[in-house]
Formats: structure tokens, C-alpha cells, sequence
């Protein structure tokens, strides 16, 4: 028994290990023209004649997995005041982020589209504000709130007070469709 | 005397006797063999090799920033790798080499020295190894996949804590104390049990060799301050893995807790490099000048004295940080009144060799050189002791200067002509003389050329930790002699390295190719697995120079299993006799179940309690004890 | 030696770092005199074991034994060593006093606030109009005590002027403060003295000691809101700087750009360099740095945007009114 969990725990660190060099990457000039990953064109995830939504563009997943851009994205989420309407994931006069009901997708590419395009009743469109980059940082840590992403790409709290459970220990909501805001 | 069990006597010695104590104390061949080997001096030349690979990475890493600073605005390295660079030359200087080539020489030499046979607890040193190479291990393998960390050796908060410390570099270096530090307590342990408890019948604390006065003091020094950073990495690690607030100024923390505590180890652990080098220099001194220290009670009281006072100091590595200024007061007091010890000893030093003949050999050299730049680097920390200087020079490239002249000045010199002395005894043949004196004059040299202008850049205002530097402050020409002063040293240390190498076939050494007084020289080079043949008795400080013709000894420790001799604490007469671990797999498995649970945990809590079920069984089948006949000799009560 | 150099803490050009010159030259010269000492004895001891006869070895057997003499010496030595350290312990206490003592009575108030790479200083007065923001530089008069509060906003970073002062920390959750008393006019550098990450190395500020005239001249100007552009050149680099990306983070006063993360560009243009001291300002690194900052700061928090050369041209142009 010892055996096996020590090869177990032996290859989940190994993997994590060597998994660790897209985590730790940082890329702080992105691509100097500008991002090119699309976002979402759509924010269904059903499609007529059960057809399945676009394939996620590997890069785009690629912010989700890095933690460099998840900081990032939790410091823009402070500096451009998103918890005026979001609070810390709990929502308040915006929906809330925390958990896994999304109006109009909860996939990272919809959410950039969010964040970019804005949406009715008082989001904001950041496109021309906000660089394509910024966006996507953005984006990436919206999904840590709910506990999408990889936890050893996440950090567990914010030098800020505590408002929220430590994001390690985040539990995954299932991304579902809301249909409204409450 | 039971006829059953064999004992060495008057009766019994010579080649039958060696034979049959070699059998007793060696270990299995083979690569299992070598695994569980729990010989002192097997894992103290572990030790020293591996400290020594890491002395050449960390500085290959210093090789690499001196470039990049050589020029003003340079482009050789971007700032990620500059930072990664220097954190791990600090990381690995600190807790990869200084301490652990310390504890190596100290681990190889205390039982000689002492008149034993072994440690107090081999396999909690042979554990200590696998932890140590293990924690070396995963800093560096982190670090060559891209994720070592980058955050300074001192690694401060907020910078390395959950919101600013990005990805898992910091954990990397949290996790790499751990092992660092886990392994250093488990050597300090064992070495502190060995001196007090094992020491040759009639060696009293006033006859014992000031080189194991000075492990002694450094190992209850690493007792003590080592949880305190211990401690302070793990609070760390727990706000980046779970989410406390230990460093979260919002949430009542402090960023100022980690300092404290960090520098609380921290200044003591610079002590703890150093007094074994004053360990190394009162041997050398001694059998150089060819007479007794002078002023041993002196020397002693000082190592004390400095061991003490060390722990009282730790803010000033703090003046900037806004603490009240009449508590500065008090450390910038302390921080001068710990020069009054070491400037005892200098004295003392000194006094033998003037009173003496000196023979200036290589390793008297290095003490020369001790002196030279030692004393720079002590008087330099003088000045910033002082809080208005310290302001202006803290985290500057003075401080640099100060560090580098005391712990290479203070420790690695000692140090350098220390493995000169002993190597002869480790192996059985002398380094080379002409080759020796080549890397030492370069060395010497090299390193002035290299650290002096620190101290004129750090007044120019030179930052550290700087990737690079504007052009028209100055800064030029110094930077530009360090980097050649810097390859220079490294030249030295790859010479010096080769000497080691080429030396394996070199001019044989006898039993006591110095004629040194200590007990170490009383036995074969290299020594034989059981060390000596008979325990030796002493009845001064100086028993080769003593008892010219032999050393008197004691009979009666049982010759077809390994057993030790302990005595008495002040006075080591004798007490009674130990049996003394075999060889065992186990310390290996233990280490490699700690490991595994340890670079888990960086990744996940859950890492402690499924880690710490293989931990449990490898240290229960260590401690399990063995079935033992009752003994047929009559019981003495 | 570059003694006049900028960023020196051989400068001595203000109370507390002409004080530093004080009590460095007296440490020096005690510490000297005592090196010299122990070099000396060190150099007769070796020089006296040349000489055969007499010596106290284990060839002659006496190798226990010493010369009274030596045990003299010793008290004498320590001696020396508490006396010469008490010296130097009382010389720094009475430093440490004459430097406090520019707090007494402040003419002037500021506060820094450190963030990950740039300084935010603002010049607080009583009345809240009269107000000050700027970024990366400070403006002194010469001869009048100035307390500057300190304050972080992320990570612990150290402010220091050394030709001014001796450094204080900024750390996160604390109020730190520092006392300058400048008494030479001059430009001078300061620099980050903590490492504060990637782009520890590019956080300077441009300190300016200048007479009190000279220094009214500037605070006047500072409260000014910023000029409005005059050519369609300009206008078309406000129209962007005041709705796109710059506005997200930087503040102009008398525009709707009202960021509040990155640095104040009210009077960017009258600042001795952009980025912290990373370049000297001048039009081409403006355009340098505006097109491309991560290549000029690596790092650093503002974004490589990918503009079009138009726009490029119209915010320099625009900037560069911002005097």
C-alpha cells in the first residue's frame, strides 16, 4: 500500500513538476499588436441542428493555465473597479462570478466577449479601453471565482481583506446557462 | 572479562584485532550497501562533494550576473533570469553550501577527534544527508524547468506571498528551507550528543579541541535558530496554499513577522558558517606555530560568548523598516559589542603564532588571508552597526562588499585551507604544494579585486539586486574590476578543485604528515572504518605532542559488533557502553517518503496526510527494535 | 571618485547625509587605525618566528607555555576595543539625534506612496485645492525641512535619495515617514532600495532642490489644471488619450481622464524622464516608450497597446503639451 501511494503521489508531483513551466511563464509583452485569440461570436453553448460550439482555441486555454495572467487579471479586477458591481465573486448590482450560472457563457472565450462587448443592463463594453491582453487576463481569473481552473495556477487569497474562501480551495461549479441574473 | 563476548584488551590488538573490528563495522558492497551506510565519515565526504557541486552552480550563477553588470545598461540577461540568478546564488550559497560543508567536515572529523568510533546517532545522519540532497535536488531541478524562484534568498513578503509571488516559485523556495533546514537540525542533533556524551576518557571540556568547541556552539546555535525560519516558511507556504493571513496587513497580519523571523535565524546563521571557520583557524594556528593556543579558556569563552550574543542582534538587518529608533539603539550596540569576542580570539590567534615557529604551508596561508580580509569585512560590518550609516548603505552594494568579505574572508578561506590540512588525513596522500599556492595567491588576490569596489560602488549609490545600472554614476569602473576579479576567483576555485582531483595519486601522507597534536592524527590515512583500534585516553589538549611515543588507552568495547564508549559530561570519565546503529536502508526510505510529502504539499495540502502514511511506516521499520539475547556477562551494578 | 554625482551618498548635500560624511570619516579613521593594528601584530608575529632559539614550541618542549607579557597585552587590547567602540557607538547615538531633529519643525509635507514600479507623490497641504499630484519626482526647497509620509501599495520597497538622506521601507500596511533637510540646490536621483520585483531596477525618481522662489514657480504650475491642446494634431492625441486605453489608468486634471492606477500625466511633460527614471525624457524615447513600453520596462504594468501610427503621433503630440 505504501508503495502505491508513493508512486501515485510521486507521479501527480512529477506531472505537476514538469506541467510547471506553461504555469510559470511570464509573458508580460503578449503579442505586441495586439491579441489575436478570438473571443466568443457567440455566447450560446447550444447550437441548432445539435451542433456543437466552436472547439476552444488552445491559446486562449493557455490563459487559464498561466498563472502570470491570472494575477494580472486579479489585479485589473481591482484596478478597474469591477467590484463596484461584482463585489468579489458575490455579485451585488452585476451577477454574480462565483458561481457556475452564466447569462451569456461561461467558457473563457465568451466571457472575454463579455468583457469586451459588454452586456445589457449595465456591463460595460472594454474593448478600445482595456488591450486584448488585459481582456483575456481578465477573463482567466473570472474563471478562477468559480473555481475552473488549475489550483496550482491560482493564488490562494489577495493581499486585501478576506472576501472570499481561499481560491485553492475553490470548489468547480459546473458552467450552466442562466437564465437571468438572479 | 566474559569469555563469551570478545573485548579488545592488552591481549588482543594488532592485526587480528583490526580484521575483526573492520568486519563489525563495515557496511555491505553493492549499491544498497551504499545507501545504507551509516559511516561518519562516508557521509561527511558525501557532504563536502555535493556542497562543493553546489558552490560551482551557485557560482556559475554569479559568473553569469558579474557579465551582465559589467557594462552600464547591458543586454546580456533580461530581468527574470537576473533575479532568478541571484536568488538562486543566495539560496544556494546559504543553504546548499555554507552550512552543509560546514556540517560535512564537521560530521567527518568530531568522532575523530573526540576518540570515537561513530557519531552519537548515524542514521539519523545518514537521514540528514538524503534530506539535504534531496532539497538540493528540487531547487535546482525547479529551477532548470523554468519555475525556480525569484524572489531573493530572504524571499520577503508581501513580494513572495500569495497575491505577488506569481505561479509556484516561492513554494519552491519555502519547501527547499524546509529540507534544509530538517536536515541541518538533524546534524546539529547528532553532533551535540557525540561531543557531550562521547568524548575519549580524560578529554574534560577544558582539553577539548576548540575546533569541537566550535561545532558545539554552532550546533546548539542551529537548534536554536533554525525552527525560527523553519517556522517562518511554513506560515508562508500555508497563506499560499490555503489562504491564511499570517502576512496579510489587512487582515491584522504583518509583512514585518516574516522579517523578524527570518532574521532571527538569519543573523545567527551567518554565525553558525563562521565559528567553525574559527574552528579550522585554531587548529591550523596550533599545529602551524607548532605550540598550544594561547589563551584557550579566552577562546573559548569567546566562541560562547559569540554564539549568545549572535541572537541578539537580528534587527539590524532591519534599520529601514521604520521600527522605533530607540529600540535601533539597543542592536546597534549589540550588533558592536559582538566584534569584542572575535577580536579575543584574534588576539589569541595571533599571540600563538608570534610566540610560536610558524611554517607558513598552504593551509597557514589561508589563515593569513583570513586575517587580511576577514578583518576588513568585521570592521566593515563596525560601520553599518551604526543606524545613520546603515540607512545610506543598506541594500547596497556596501553591504555586498561587507557580506562577501566575511563569509569568503571569514569562512571559505578557513575553509580552503582547512580541506589543504585534512585531505591528506581523508585520503592519504598531500595535495600539491605548487598548485596549492598557485589557486591560493589567486584566489587572495582575485577576491580583492573582485569585492573591494563593491564598497566604492555601494557609496555611489549602486542598489542591489539591480539587473542593470544607468551610465554617468560612476559605477563603470568598479563594476568592471569585480567582474574581473570575479573570474578570477573562479579560475582559483576550478584550480583548486583540480588539486583535489589530481592529488588522489599524489605524494603519500603518513599517519600525521603535519605533526598536529589532535587525536585525529593518531590513527591510519585515510582512517580505518572503526576509526581506532583501542579508544585513546588523553590527559591534555595536545596528546600527540604530549605522549610522544603512544597514547595511552582504554580496553574493553566489544570487537564483533559495533559498540561506543560514552563518559561523562564536564569531566568524560568513563560511564558506560553503547552498541552503535548498524547499517540500514532506512534513513534512505524515510528521506525519500519525507521528500515525496514534501514537494507535494507545494502542489497540494493533501500531500500531508496521504504523505505522511508511507513517512510513519519507513520510520516505524527504522526504529523497530531489534531482538537482543540477554547478555551473559555478569551485570555490574 | 565621482564625488558630485547624482545619486551618491558621497554628495552630503543635506542635513542627514552631510551628517552620514561626518560620522563615515570617523568610523573610517577608527577602523582604519585598528586594522592597521591587528595587520601589525600579525605581520611582527610572523616576522619573529623566523627567528630560531627561545620560541615556546613542541621542538623545545615548552610549547605550553607564554610570555606574561602577552596576558598584559590582552587587557590592554580589550580595553581598547570597548573603548574604541563605545566611542563610535556614542558618535552614532548623537548622529542619530542631529537627524532627528529635522522633524522638530517641518515647512513642508508630502506623501509617496510606492507601487510596483513608479512613486505617487502627492503634496498635501490644508486647503484641498491647492493639492499636488504627481508622479516619480519630487520638488524641494532648499533649507526647508520637508516630512515625507511613506506609504505602499503592494509590496514593501525602500525610498532613497542618497545625496539627500539614508533610506526609509514603504511597507504594505504600515506608515513609515522621512526627514530631509536639503541644503544644496541640485538635481538629483533616487532609486527603489528594496527589491520590489521584476523592475526593481527602473524605480527612480528626479529629486529637484531649488531655491523657495523657484519652488513656488513649480507648485503654481502644478496647480494648474493641464493645458488644452491647440492643433488638430494634438486634439486628435486627446481625443484618444482622454476615451481609450490611457484613460483606464492615468489621470490628466481639467480632462475626463480620470484613472487612478497608474501615474498622474497632468504635467508629464515638465518630468526629467518617463518610466521611473528609465529613460530621459526627450521626443523619441516619448515615442519609444508610448508605442512599445514592455520593450523599454519588461514587466511593468502599463500594456504594449499595438497603435497605429496616426494615433502614435497624435498622443505624442498631445503629451508633450502637458507641460
Amino acid at each position: 500500500m505504501s508503495s502505491l501511494y508513493r508512486n501515485s503521489f510521486a507521479a501527480i508531483a512529477l506531472l505537476a513538476l514538469i506541467c510547471g513551466c506553461d504555469r510559470d511563464k511570464q509573458e508580460p509583452r503578449g503579442n505586441p499588436l495586439g491579441e489575436t485569440i478570438p473571443i466568443a461570436a457567440s455566447p450560446d453553448t447550444i447550437f441548432p441542428g445539435g451542433k456543437t460550439p466552436p472547439s476552444l482555441d488552445p491559446r486562449a486555454a493557455a490563459y487559464e493555465q498561466n498563472a502570470y495572467a491570472i494575477a494580472q487579471g486579479q489585479q485589473l479586477f481591482t484596478w478597474m473597479n469591477c467590484a463596484g458591481c461584482h463585489s468579489h465573486g458575490g455579485g451585488g448590482m452585476g451577477p454574480a462570478l462565483m458561481d457556475g450560472k452564466w447569462r451569456y457563457g461561461g467558457r473563457i472565450d465568451q466571457i472575454a466577449a463579455s468583457i469586451a462587448n459588454g452586456r445589457p443592463n449595465g456591463m460595460p463594453s472594454w474593448r478600445g479601453k482595456l488591450t486584448n491582453q488585459q481582456i483575456w487576463q481578465l477573463a482567466a481569473y473570472v474563471r478562477t471565482l468559480s473555481g475552473q481552473v488549475r489550483k496550482d495556477a491560482v493564488g490562494a487569497r489577495g493581499d486585501t481583506m478576506s472576501n472570499s474562501p481561499p481560491q485553492t480551495e475553490t470548489v468547480r461549479k459546473p458552467v450552466t446557462q442562466a437564465d437571468s441574473a438572479q | 572479562m566474559s569469555a563469551r563476548v570478545l573485548r579488545d584488551g592488552p591481549n588482543f590488538t594488532g592485526p587480528k584485532l583490526e580484521s575483526a573490528l573492520t568486519l563489525a563495522w563495515s557496511r555491505p558492497r553493492g549499491l544498497i550497501g551504499w545507501l545504507a551506510s551509516v559511516d561518519h565519515k562516508e557521509i561527511g565526504v558525501r557532504y563536502i562533494v555535493t556542497a562543493l557541486i553546489f558552490l560551482a552552480l551557485a557560482g556559475a550563477m554569479a559568473l553569469h550576473m558579474r557579465l551582465q553588470l559589467m557594462v552600464p545598461d547591458n543586454t546580456l540577461m533580461n530581468a527574470e533570469l537576473f533575479n532568478e540568478s541571484f536568488t538562486m546564488h543566495g539560496t544556494t550559497m546559504m543553504f546548499l553550501f555554507a552550512v552543509p560543508v560546514m556540517q560535512g567536515v564537521q560530521i567527518y572529523l568530531t568522532p575523530l577527534m573526540v576518540g570515537t568510533r561513530n557519531m552519537a546517532f548515524p542514521r539519523l545522519t545518514a537521514f540528514s544527508y538524503y534530506m539535504y540532497l534531496a532539497g538540493g535536488l528540487f531547487l535546482w531541478g525547479c529551477h532548470f524547468l523554468g519555475f525556480g524562484p525569484d524572489n531573493g534568498w530572504f524571499s520577503y513578503v508581501p513580494l513572495a506571498g500569495p497575491q505577488y509571488g506569481i505561479g509556484k516559485r516561492a513554494d519552491v523556495w519555502a519547501q527547499t528551507v524546509t529540507f534544509t533546514e530538517v536536515a541541518a537540525l538533524a546534524v546539529a542533533v547528532t553532533l551535540t550528543a557525540t561531543i557531550l556524551k562521547q568524548r575519549a576518557p580524560g578529554m574534560t571540556l577544558a582539553r577539548v579541541p576548540l575546533f569541537v568547541w566550535a561545532t558545539l556552539v554552532t550546533s546548539l546555535m542551529v537548534i536554536f535558530s533554525m525552527p525560527a525560519v523553519a517556522l517562518d516558511s511554513a506560515l508562508l507556504l500555508s497563506d499560499r496554499l490555503v489562504g491564511t493571513q499570517f502576512f496579510n496587513p489587512a487582515e491584522h497580519g504583518d509583512a514585518l513577522l516574516w522579517q523578524h523571523m527570518f532574521w532571527f535565524f538569519g543573523h545567527p546563521e551567518v554565525y553558525i558558517i563562521f565559528l567553525p571557520a574559527t574552528g579550522f583557524i585554531s587548529e591550523i594556528v596550533t599545529t602551524f606555530s607548532r605550540r598550544s593556543m594561547f589563551g584557550y579558556p579566552i577562546v573559548v569563552l569567546s566562541l560562547v560568548a559569540t554564539g549568545i550574543l549572535a541572537f541578539g542582534l537580528w534587527v539590524h538587518h532591519m534599520f529601514a523598516t521604520g521600527l522605533p529608533r530607540v529600540g535601533y539603539s539597543f542592536y546597534t550596540a549589540a550588533s558592536m559589542s559582538v566584534s569584542i569576542p572575535t577580536g579575543l580570539q584574534i588576539y589569541c590567534w595571533i599571540a600563538t603564532i608570534w610566540q610560536g615557529r610558524p611554517k607558513f604551508e598552504v593551509p597557514l596561508l589561508y589563515v593569513i588571508a583570513f586575517f587580511f580580509t576577514f578583518v576588513i569585512g568585521g570592521l566593515s560590518g563596525v560601520i553599518i552597526a551604526a543606524v545613520p550609516l546603515d540607512l545610506q548603505l543598506h541594500d547596497t552594494y556596501f553591504i555586498v562588499a561587507h557580506f562577501h568579505y566575511v563569509l569568503i574572508g571569514g569562512s571559505v578561506f578557513p575553509l580552503l585551507g582547512a580541506i589543504t590540512y585534512w585531505y591528506p588525513k581523508l585520503t592519504g596522500r598531500m595535495m600539491s604544494e605548487g598548485l596549492g599556492r598557485v589557486s591560493f595567491w589567486m584566489v587572495f588576490l582575485g577576491f580583492q579585486l573582485a569585492f573591494f569596489p563593491m564598497h566604492i560602488s555601494g557609496l555611489l549609490g549602486m542598489p542591489r539586486r539591480v539587473y542593470t545600472y544607468p551610465a554617468g554614476m560612476g559605477l563603470e569602473l568598479p563594476n568592471m574590476l569585480s567582474t574581473i576579479g570575479a573570474f578570477v576567483v573562479g579560475l582559483a576555485v576550478v584550480l583548486f578543485v583540480l588539486n583535489l582531483i589530481i592529488s588522489f595519486a599524489g605524494e603519500e601522507a603518513g599517519d600525521n604528515p603535519w605533526d598536529a597534536p589532535s587525536l585525529e592524527w593518531a590513527t591510519s590515512s585515510p582512517p580505518p572504518e572503526y576509526n581506532f583500534a583501542h579508544i585513546p585516553a588523553v590527559e591534555s589538549r595536545t596528546p600527540l605532542w604530549d605522549d610522544r611515543t603512544s597514547l595511552p588507552v582504554v580496553y574493553g568495547l566489544k570487537v564483533e559488533s559495533p559498540e561506543l564508549l560514552l563518559t561523562t559530561f564536564v569531566s568524560a570519565s568513563t560511564e558506560t557502553r553503547e552498541p552503535s546503529a548498524m547499517p540500514s536502508i532506512w534513513p534512505f526510505v524515510s528521506a525519500i517518503a519525507v521528500s515525496v510529502m514534501f514537494v507535494g504539499s507545494v502542489f497540494s495540502p493533501w500531500a500531508i496526510p496521504f504523505g505522511i502514511v508511507p513517512v510513519g511506516i519507513a520510520l516505524t521499520a527504522w526504529f523497530w527494535p531489534k531482538k537482543s539475547e540477554p547478555s551473559e556477562e555478569a551485570v555490574i551494578a | 571618485m565621482n564625488m558630485s554625482g547624482f545619486q551618491t551618498a558621497l554628495g552630503g548635500d543635506a542635513l542627514e547625509s552631510s551628517n552620514f560624511l561626518s560620522l563615515f570619516a570617523v568610523f573610517m579613521a577608527v577602523c582604519t587605525i585598528m586594522y592597521l593594528l591587528v595587520i601589525g601584530a600579525l605581520l611582527i608575529g610572523m616576522w619573529r618566528g623566523r627567528t630560531p632559539g627561545g620560541e615556546l614550541t613542541v621542538e623545545s618542549g615548552r610549547h605550553h607555555e607564554s610570555t606574561p607579557a602577552f596576558r598584559t597585552a590582552l587587557i590592554g587590547w580589550t580595553a581598547l576595543i570597548l573603548v574604541g567602540l563605545t566611542a563610535l557607538t556614542i558618535a552614532s547615538f548623537f548622529t542619530d539625534r542631529s537627524n532627528a531633529s529635522v522633524a522638530r519643525d517641518p515647512g513642508l509635507t508630502l506623501k509617496v506612496t510606492a507601487n510596483q514600479w513608479w512613486w505617487d507623490v502627492e503634496y498635501t497641504t490644508h486647503d484641498a485645492s491647492k493639492m499636488i499630484r504627481t508622479a516619480n519626482e519630487i520638488h524641494l526647497p532648499v533649507g526647508v525641512p520637508a516630512e515625507i509620509t511613506l506609504q505602499a501599495s503592494d509590496v514593501i520597497h525602500s525610498l532613497w535619495i542618497p545625496n539627500l538622506a539614508g533610506k526609509q521601507d514603504l511597507i504594505p500596511g504600515r506608515v513609515t515617514d522621512m526627514q530631509l533637510l536639503p541644503r544644496k540646490i541640485g538635481t538629483y536621483r533616487g532609486q527603489c532600495a528594496e527589491f520590489c520585483g521584476i523592475q526593481h531596477a527602473h524605480m527612480a525618481l528626479d529629486v529637484t532642490v531649488e531655491s523657495k522662489a523657484d519652488f513656488e514657480k513649480w507648485v503654481a504650475a502644478q496647480q494648474r489644471v493641464a493645458f488644452a491642446p491647440t492643433t488638430p494634431l494634438q486634439l486628435a492625441g486627446y481625443h484618444y488619450v482622454t476615451t481609450r486605453e490611457c484613460s483606464a489608468c492615468h489621470a490628466i486634471t481639467g480632462t475626463p481622464a480620470g484613472g487612478t492606477v497608474g501615474p498622474d500625466l497632468t504635467h508629464f511633460a515638465s518630468r526629467r524622464s518617463i518610466g521611473a527614471g528609465t529613460l530621459p525624457m526627450n521626443t523619441g524615447n516619448l515615442y519609444g516608450w508610448i508605442a512599445d513600453p514592455q520593450s523599454q520596462k519588461p514587466g511593468n504594468h502599463m500594456p504594449t497597446i499595438g497603435l497605429e501610427p496616426a494615433d502614435l503621433h497624435a498622443i505624442v503630440a498631445y503629451l508633450e503639451t502637458l507641460k
